[in-house]
């Protein structure tokens, strides 16, 4: 397989608004991309648009995910084809525990691909195990999910679950946001721990500490709802440095 | 008047055939009772506390009643027999609203414990419950002066003072008969200065027939007393239910009620507490799930008359489809009732457009030196949990019942009983399935 997903100049709106403008990426398998951006650019639309967000309407183009069109597959298909997000802002559910909903999730997974629902002893097992990855406090994992859960907590816990869901493609929406060094470096490491050679990462971040853990292959700006700028890892370094206002307003 | 002019005429031609069968102590009490009925007539929308349920329409059905006390218990056990796995229960049946006997001694006479038949009861045991029947009921409604008019038997439990019964006591009501049915169905409770215990209450259908049911409960809780009181209406569309439930707290005793309407067709709970020694406590908690044109209203009046009582109220409606619910919470607070702390809550969940809920919280405070505090929320299933479920790969489906699910629980929480905790959350997934009510008979035990 040549590309593992191929946005072709998507345009997408919310509440008649456009907001993304003809969107034009392709991630090989292997591949980490990261799309960089100033606020309000369009970078969780995208996320959105490609999750299956109802909110979101495509107007325009095509997404081709392992060879398919993706704009044809409901949320949980998608999920279940291994496209995971981990949320900007994590949805707090008050009343479902983290391990129903994570049982819940992990044998729709399984039916979908022919698989038997999973034992209650291997569910825990893999549980504890994938908790250990992100060095997530069992406490949490035994609340409702996200309920009351700090910032930080949120974003670990969306590393958590990708561990458990073990996706193809997942876009990390801002998962820096709100994490202390220490953690930022754990969930980093969640991450690289979990990267196969088969799978391709799409990382949305301000800042470049986080791609001092999660190495880029290749680093886009997208600016009002269009991707004004690709180049190597170093255009984030630029970035960091001056800013996106050259981009912006090219001379 | 139309409605009530035939049964006035049945009440009036066949008293003779209602009075029969049936203990003094019940007899007595029907004139006063037919006579108020006969003045006021069934309630109408007009009636506040009925605005949004059309009780008269109920009626409308031309109903037969077993007034011969026609046997049926031989059918009854043929019907099925209720176990909750791990519940340890002594089942007791009512078959529409005649007591039928079981194999098993309930009346315990060396303790003085009686679980049985209340027309029974009332012939052999007179002089212990006529201070209790009727007294609390006789300020009722309509439609409770048409139950006490028409009454004939129902069940009896009273437990002693100071005596603890540690299992959890069983009332089964069946509802089936071969004719469209008009069932009137009193039960007595009673117990003495701290005495204890957990009583389940079952209304379950299997009918093709339509039953409409008035059912008067009277609750007397002495002095420390202790009472968990589960009530599980699973019927179905066919069904109506007229229920009235009359509390009597003294002083440092526990009443928690548990009230869950999981499939019906149209309900009406009306539920009275008074709380007339200090130091005693009410926890009211309900859950209502409807779907289709169900209807369920649950008018709760917590009268706090004494002092230092406490009060908490939780009710919850999953409304879905056409259905309607209902919720009218009066909290009295008494001008000697200082130091009361009553809470009430009322969370409502509409699925759909046409869903409808009707919430009216209504507090009357006479005395200064209390906390109250009530409040009432109508909403819809949380959309950015429902995606962010189905993102991780959760059918939108099952999402629904996981929110749903989780907003139940809150309810089912409150039941102490683990055995029966964990048969409810079964019940009430299944129930968000669809898939109960597929089955004959009573769906706590089936698996
Ligand atoms: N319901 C809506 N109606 C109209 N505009 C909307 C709506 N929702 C979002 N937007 C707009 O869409 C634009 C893109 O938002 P988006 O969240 O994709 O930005 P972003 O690049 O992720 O920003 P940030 O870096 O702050 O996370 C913003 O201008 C936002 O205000
Ligand atoms: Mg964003």
């Amino acid at each position: 397989m040549e590309n593992l997903i191929e946005i072709k100049n998507l345009h997408a709106r919310i509440d008649g608004k456009e907001i993304l403008k003809g969107i034009n990426l392709t991630v090989k398998p292997g591949e980490v991309h990261a799309i960089m951006g100033p606020n309000g650019s369009g970078k969780s639309t995208l996320s959105n648009v490609l999750v299956g967000h109802p909110a979101y309407t495509v107007t325009e183009g095509e997404i081709i995910y392992k060879g398919k069109d993706l704009l044809s597959l409901s949320p949980e298909d998608r999920s279940h084809e291994g496209i995971f997000l981990s949320f900007q802002y994590p949805v707090e559910i008050s009343g479902v525990s983290m391990t129903n909903f994570m049982r819940a999730a992990i044998n729709a997974k399984r039916e979908y691909h022919g698989q038997p629902a999973m034992s209650a002893g291997d569910f825990l097992k893999m549980m504890r195990e994938k908790r250990a990855l992100v060095s997530l406090d069992s406490k949490l994992a035994n609340r409702s999910v996200n309920e009351g859960f700090s910032g930080g907590e949120k974003k670990r816990n969306e590393i958590f679950q990708m561990a458990m869901l073990e996706p193809t493609f997942s876009i990390l929406d801002e998962t820096d946001s709100g994490l202390d060094i220490d953690a930022l470096r754990i969930v980093a490491d969640g991450v690289n721990k979990l990267k196969r050679a088969d799978t391709s990462t799409l990382v949305i971040t301000h800042y470049q500490r986080l791609l001092d853990y999660i190495k880029p292959d290749i680093v886009h700006v997208l600016y009002n709802g269009q991707i004004v700028k690709t180049a190597g890892p170093e255009l984030a370094l630029e970035l960091e440095e001056r800013g996106y206002d050259w981009i912006k307003n090219p001379q | 008047m139309s409605n009530e002019k035939e049964y006035i005429e049945i009440f009036e031609q066949h008293r003779n055939i209602i009075e029969e069968n049936c203990a003094p102590l019940l007899n007595e009490k029907r004139t006063a009772a037919f006579e108020k009925f006969k003045a006021s007539g069934f309630p109408t929308r007009n009636d506040e506390a009925y605005r949004r349920s059309d009780v008269g329409k109920q009626f409308q059905t031309n109903y037969g009643m077993n007034l011969r006390r026609i046997d049926m218990k031989s059918n009854a056990n043929d019907l099925f027999m209720c176990d909750v796995p791990n519940l340890k229960a002594r089942p007791e049946y009512i078959l529409n609203d005649s007591y039928i006997p079981t194999q098993q001694a309930t009346a315990d006479h060396t303790s003085g414990v009686f679980i049985g038949s209340l027309n029974e009861y009332a012939r052999s045991n007179s002089d212990a419950i006529a201070p209790y029947y009727n007294a609390l009921a006789q300020k009722g409604d309509s439609i409770v002066q048409f139950n006490t008019a028409f009454v004939q038997d129902g069940a009896c439990i009273v437990i002693p003072k100071g005596v603890e019964i540690t299992e959890t006591i069983q009332l089964v009501t069946l509802l089936h008969s071969n004719i469209d049915i008009l069932n009137n169905r009193r039960l007595l409770i009673v117990l003495h200065e701290n005495a204890k215990a957990n009583i389940l209450l079952c209304d379950h259908a299997s009918n093709e027939h339509t039953t409409m049911s008035t059912q008067v409960t009277e609750i007397y809780l002495g002095k420390g007393a202790s009472l968990n009181l589960y009530e599980l209406e699973d019927t179905d569309k066919n069904n109506s239910r007229l229920a009235h439930l009359f509390v009597q707290q003294e002083s440092d005793s526990q009443f928690n009620h548990s009230n869950i309407t999981l499939t019906n067709g149209f309900t009406r709970n009306a539920i009275n507490v008074t709380l007339i020694g200090s130091g005693a406590h009410a926890n009211l908690t309900g859950l209502a799930i409807c779907d289709k044109e169900q209807h369920t209203a649950n008018n709760t009046v917590i009268e706090h008359v004494a002092s230092n009582c406490t009060s908490n109220e939780l009710y919850k409606y999953i409304l879905d489809e056409k259905s309607t619910g209902v919720f009218n919470g009066k909290i009295h607070i008494h001008p000697d009732a200082q130091h009361t702390a009553s809470q009430q809550t009322n969370r409502n969940l509409c699925l759909t457009d046409c869903a409808r809920m009707y919430a009216q919280p209504q507090l009357e405070i006479y005395a200064d030196d209390i906390k109250c505090s009530h409040g009432s929320t109508v909403g819809q299933l949380d959309e950015n949990a429902l995606f962010y479920m189905q993102q991780r790969g959760i059918p939108k489906n099952e999402a629904r019942n996981l929110l749903m699910f989780a907003f139940a629980g809150e309810v089912i929480e409150n039941i102490d009983i683990d055995a029966l905790r964990d048969r409810l959350h079964i019940l009430i997934e299944k129930r968000f399935r669809g898939e109960l009510n597929k089955c004959k008979g009573c769906s706590l035990c089936k698996k």
